[in-house]
């Protein structure tokens, strides 16, 4: 007790300089006071970019594509020939094709690229990437291992056609606008759970003003579709489960 | 606040028949279900208690003495029960649900939490817990036969059978390729009913007149297991055989009302191949 009625004492006898008398209480050391905000800020700032500068970049690991394909140049009638169809989708078909029982074959294999691309000996363009493709793919007759942007957990299941057809929803909806893309995005692979950042989204925080359908692809975010659009019995379980 | 549900709704509701006296019982609806869904194997299968059988094969008997005795075999899967199935009612996680549209019961394996309410609530015993992870082993051509259309259960979840219905979903892609909304009776059927190969099994649309369960059901010789309990099941027996009829429930001694009609008996079951033909 005594201890303690001495240490309190110290502050006032110690800054007389300073702030006026009585202007802060007795037992406030108005230094040691500053002294512990400036540390609590600078550990409040530091954690913060921990949180969400450091973490977020250390969370997902870069992974560049195979092969840069550029869907700007295969989709510009004037430099790629053969890919038809007047509306976007018909052209976004026209390599990720719908099966004939309504399935959807989702990135192409190699034998879509070789209905046009056969021969390694003499390619239709000049880029290195195609170059690139003759060499390592189809002259090996190796399947592209592509890295899916949009793959979903084993136990979702999504139908294609019932959105596309159906639904009349446009392919860049939900996987945003990859016509005019002349490079691949990154492949960023959540080190933790194994998932692209196309699924969480890019927002660490998940937060978003006004969130578009192709922000994230999450459960809720096809739960809120359905319910805006009118399709609330889609909401059960056994839809896009399985 | 309480929204409005279906159920007024007049939507599917897939349910099954099952005829007990064409039923041999060789039991291939159950190699047939497991291959179908990638139930998993343990390294003795001969552990009842801890197999996992989705659609399970029983056998029962008359209870008499030699000269007497019958026996019959009866394949039982999830009953996906029509009014309150008692597991989801019991489920604490809102993994399992009764979906109005088709009447069938799901389950989510990524939202259980394994406690097993639901295993002890069902009536039916047709829920199973997975004690270790699914397990296939290699080398001897299981790992080849999985199919991608069903998800693999972790271990500490339950399962059970859902009524293919990844062959629904099947249907329903194949049907929008088509440019229709409805699917016909044959373009979805669950993987025991292909597989029988005494025909034993029909499945269905209960709510459809045109569907050949839906005629069915109407027989005098279909019953539900426990039927009184309320549960509604989806799946029906048939047999002409008044002690398999009565062993589908717990009567007590005079309360079971044998079919008396035996006109329908002579003309309309003695066709079919089953008991009567021998």
């Amino acid at each position: 007790m005594k201890n303690r009625a001495n240490s309190s004492k110290r502050p006032s006898q110690s800054g007389d300089a300073s702030p006026p008398a009585g202007f802060f209480p007795k037992w406030l050391n108005i230094n040691v006071a500053i002294q512990d905000v400036g540390f609590f800020l600078v550990g409040l700032i530091a954690a913060l970019v921990v949180g969400w500068i450091i973490f977020p970049a250390v969370l997902y690991s870069k992974q560049a594509q195979p092969i840069n394909f550029n869907h700007a140049l295969h989709l510009n009638p004037d430099k790629v020939d053969g890919i038809e169809g007047e509306k976007k989708e018909e052209k976004c078909s026209f390599c990720h094709e719908f099966r004939e029982d309504g399935t959807f074959a989702g990135i192409p294999r190699l034998a879509k690229c070789t209905e046009c691309h056969e021969d390694p000996g003499s390619p239709l363009g000049e880029t290195p990437e195609e170059k690139d493709l003759m060499t390592r793919y189809v002259a090996t007759d190796q399947q592209i291992p592509w890295l899916v942007y949009s793959k979903q957990p084993d136990c979702v299941y999504f139908s294609h056609i019932a959105h596309v057809n159906m639904g009349k929803i446009a392919c860049d909806t939900c996987h945003g606008d990859f016509a005019g893309n002349e490079k691949l995005p990154l492949y960023l692979e959540n080190r933790l759970t194994g998932y692209s950042i196309n699924i969480w989204g890019k927002r660490i925080s998940g937060f978003y003003w006004n969130k578009k359908p192709s922000d994230r692809m999450k459960m809720d975010d096809c739960a809120e579709c359905h319910t805006q659009m009118g399709q609330e019995q889609n909401n059960a379980c056994f839809v896009c489960h399985k | 606040m309480k929204k409005e549900n279906d159920h007024g709704k007049p939507g599917h509701k897939y349910g099954m028949v099952i005829n007990l006296d064409k039923c041999t019982g060789c039991g291939t609806c159950m190699v047939a279900c497991a291959a179908e869904n990638n139930v998993s194997v343990r390294p003795d299968q001969s552990d009842k208690e801890r197999v996992i059988t989705w659609m399970r094969l029983y056998r029962i008997t008359n209870g008499k003495e030699f000269p007497d005795t019958e026996v019959s075999y009866f394949p039982r899967p999830c009953m996906h029960c029509d009014h309150h199935p008692p597991c989801v009612s019991v489920c604490v996680a809102t993994a399992t649900k009764l979906d109005f549209h088709t009447g069938i019961v799901s389950q989510i394996y990524t939202r259980c939490i394994g406690c097993r309410y639901c295993q002890a609530a069902c009536p039916y015993g047709a829920r199973y817990f997975n004690w270790w992870d699914a397990y296939f082993p290699k080398g001897k051509g299981l790992d080849r036969y999985l199919s991608p259309e069903v998800s693999p259960r972790m271990r500490g979840v339950v399962e059970k059978c859902t009524f293919c219905h990844h062959r629904l979903m099947r249907a329903k892609s194949q049907a929008y390729a088509e440019d229709r909304r409805e699917i016909e009776e044959d373009q979805y059927q669950t993987a025991c009913t292909e597989a029988c190969p005494a025909g034993a099994i029909t499945f269905g649309d209960l709510n459809n007149p045109e569907h050949q369960v839906s005629k069915l059901t109407k027989h005098p010789f279909t019953f539900r297991l426990l039927e009184r309990i309320g549960t509604e099941p989806k799946v029906y027996y048939q047999s002409s055989r008044d002690w398999v009829r009565k062993l589908g429930d717990n009567f007590l001694p005079g309360e079971y009302q044998p079919v008396v009609n035996k006109t329908w008996m002579k003309e309309e079951w003695s066709t079919k191949p089953g008991r009567d033909t021998f």
